[in-house]
């Protein structure tokens, strides 16, 4: 069985083929590409550009990568592409591309939920059978555990994304938008020291990342050079307060709440594996410090890198064969796309554990 | 705005053979802290924050129940020491509250927000969870055996049960407290004799009827609250949801119980709305809690 997958939720749009060569077997990845909207720093990616990029890329990149992939439009089974949730303007030239080719190559088009695209990636490339899942990317942060044929949300966001508010947080500081935001507050965290009191907050499963944007411009005030020396923010010992040490400080609060309410999860439902999946997965301190917890209660994280976790064709064309292969395909009258799709609203008929 | 010459495709590097990472299996056990001795130390609960054990405290007869938050080794130790002593602080803050203005709460016997310990005074008795348990059993057999006599008695303790149960919460949510994680495990009901040797607050406990049979455990007993660690102090504007979040995880543990109990949560919301005076708000916002369900729509 073999799919092609489009994706295009937010400023990625990428294009994947896979092959599911008999279930007992790994699927094998025969094309992987993707092209990203970069916005200038200080500004965040609007609807309106980025769907612009992804109609001026989309053909291109479906092209290559079906060349790339070396498969006969005839192989190919089944057009996935991502229904939502997601940016309205992006999903739609996604899903327009998406009925195009699957009316002219006469193929069943499979409308994929994105979140449980990111967990069902996880799954097959970590071999995690049956872990709590953190997803965490710009647009969703959510605790997930499987039970009876739906991936159940536990604990979630009760506000802005954990992406969003360390993108909105870069923002602020004026750090660049290339590669992606998340990344360069990585690498400045690296530097910093001095952890600056960042709102925490917890609330039983959920958490809440608001506060940490209005801390975020009166701090970046506060180490503004401009201001005289005295005026500007100093840590207990004295010493100017950087930009590093504000990222560093970013990073050690919001991935200790990503971590607590990891935690909560597992002990409620038992579980000793972590999975986590989503952009923001990719940043190595959040990984480390869910392996500490893990290590703690005897089990053990899994996480994939940037090429993975942050979005893809393949994890849409992976997750849209799974469900092909139970007999679900998406009629033309209903390949629209939706920017609310719960992940809990799948109906998960792969799994029968 | 979009220069699709100026930039390249980006490819992605195939799949590569899984790598899950080893799982540690010498786990690593935490050790308390002094006074307490490891000897007669047994382990009641471990939650994702606490771990909750049984043991004495000055004397050897003092029952009390030990919650200590261990370091976690993921976080930054000075965002560690922060939020262990915030939120032991909290808890016996909100416990002394409650237990000062008559709600039946464990007393707080000291704190060491240092060294991660919270000590509370042991409260004798089982959970309202338990007698759910044992309750909806006997209505199994009883349905079975076509046998409703000895039911009656019963089902007015237990509704009796239901009201104080009501009451209670009533109480707590008139003083400004939501107590965060509601489920009927956290109710107790308080062993009438183990009121003897202690001065707790509150009415004396009902004297046990045993009229209804010596198979049947006594539902007589003070409602009793426990595990405050997620419990709050209502603020003003909000405390309507706050509260109807309370009784909504309360009604949702009596349904995973069993389907038979969810009449008796009737009888705790009427209950309720007779015990003070904000109850009228909170019954309303429940209703918007149940259609809501547990989560509002995500945005992002």
């Amino acid at each position: 069985m073999i799919a092609i997958g489009l994706e295009g939720s937010a400023n990625k749009i990428a294009v994947g083929v896979i092959s599911h060569p008999h279930p007992s077997k790994p699927p094998i990845v025969l094309a992987n590409l993707r092209h990203t909207y970069n916005s200038p720093p200080g500004e965040g990616f609007q609807p309106k550009e980025t769907a612009l990029h992804h109609r001026a890329w989309v053909v291109r990149l479906i092209k290559q990568a079906v060349k790339q992939a070396g498969v006969k439009i005839e192989d190919i089974d089944c057009v996935c592409y991502t229904k939502g949730p997601g940016m309205f303007a992006p999903l739609q030239s996604t899903a327009l591309a998406a009925r195009t080719i699957a009316l002219l190559w006469k193929k069943p088009l499979v409308g994929v939920n994105h979140c449980v695209g990111h967990i069902e990636m996880g799954r097959a490339i970590t071999g995690a059978n049956n872990p709590v899942v953190l997803y965490v990317s710009g647009g969703n942060t959510q605790v997930i555990a499987y039970s009876a044929n739906r991936y159940r949300i536990f604990g979630e966001t009760l506000d802005i994304a954990i992406g969003n508010c360390i993108d909105r947080f870069a923002r602020v500081l004026m750090i660049p938008n290339d590669p992606f935001p998340g990344y360069n507050v990585e690498q400045l965290a690296k530097h910093g020291k001095h952890l600056v009191d960042i709102p925490y907050t917890v609330k039983g499963m959920d958490a809440s990342f608001t506060g940490i944007l209005a801390a975020a411009e009166l701090l970046a005030k506060g180490i503004d050079e401009k201001l005289p020396p005295e005026k500007r923010l100093k840590t207990e010992s004295g010493e100017l307060v950087t930009k590093e040490d504000l990222c560093f400080s970013l990073q050690e609060t919001v991935f200790a709440i990503l971590v607590e309410i990891t935690e909560r999860a597992m002990a409620h439902v038992g579980a000793t594996q972590v999975l986590v999946v989503g952009g923001v997965g990719s940043n190595v301190r959040l990984q480390q410090m869910m392996g500490l917890m893990a290590r703690d209660r005897g089990g053990s994280v899994f996480a994939t890198d940037e090429r993975f976790c942050i979005d893809n064709g393949i994890m849409i064309a992976h997750a849209g064969l799974l469900e092909w292969g139970t007999g679900v395909t998406t009629p033309l009258e209903d390949s629209g796309c939706t920017q609310r799709f719960r992940t809990d609203e799948v109906y998960v008929g792969w799994r029968d554990d | 705005m979009v220069s699709p010459a100026a930039a390249t495709i980006e490819p992605i590097a195939p799949l590569r053979p899984p790598t899950p990472p080893p799982s540690n299996p010498s786990r690593p056990l935490h050790t308390l802290p002094p006074p307490f001795t490891s000897s007669n130390l047994q382990l009641l609960a471990q939650g994702a924050e606490a771990l909750v054990y049984k043991t004495t405290f000055l004397t050897p007869n003092t029952p009390c129940v030990v919650k200590y938050r261990p370091p976690k080794p993921y976080r930054h130790p000075t965002l560690d020491r922060r939020l262990t002593k915030a939120r032991i602080l909290a808890e016996a803050r909100v416990l002394v509250r409650a237990g000062r203005e008559g709600v039946s709460v464990p007393r707080v016997l000291g704190a060491d927000w240092e060294a991660g310990w919270l000590v509370l005074g042991w409260v004798e008795g089982g959970s309202v969870r338990a007698v759910l348990d044992g309750w909806t059993e006997r209505v199994k057999n009883r349905r079975k055996a076509y046998e409703a006599s000895t039911g009656h008695a019963e089902e007015k303790e237990m509704l009796d049960l239901m009201s104080r149960i009501g009451s209670c919460i009533g109480h707590l949510h008139s003083i400004g407290i939501a107590h965060g994680d509601l489920t009927t495990s956290n109710i107790m009901l308080k062993s009438p004799s183990a009121d003897l040797n202690s001065t707790t607050n509150g009415q004396a406990a009902v004297p046990s009827s045993t009229s209804s049979g010596s198979a049947i455990p006594s539902l007589a007993g003070q409602i009793t609250l426990i595990d405050f660690g997620l419990a709050s102090h209502m603020v003003p504007h909000s405390a309507d949801e706050e509260g109807a979040v309370d009784l909504y995880v309360l009604e949702r543990a009596f349904s995973a119980t069993h389907p038979a109990a969810e009449p008796l949560f009737a009888e705790v919301l009427k209950a309720y709305g007779q015990s003070w005076k904000g109850a009228k708000g909170v019954l309303k916002r429940l209703e918007d809690v149940r259609l809501r369900g547990r989560k509002r729509s995500m945005l992002g």
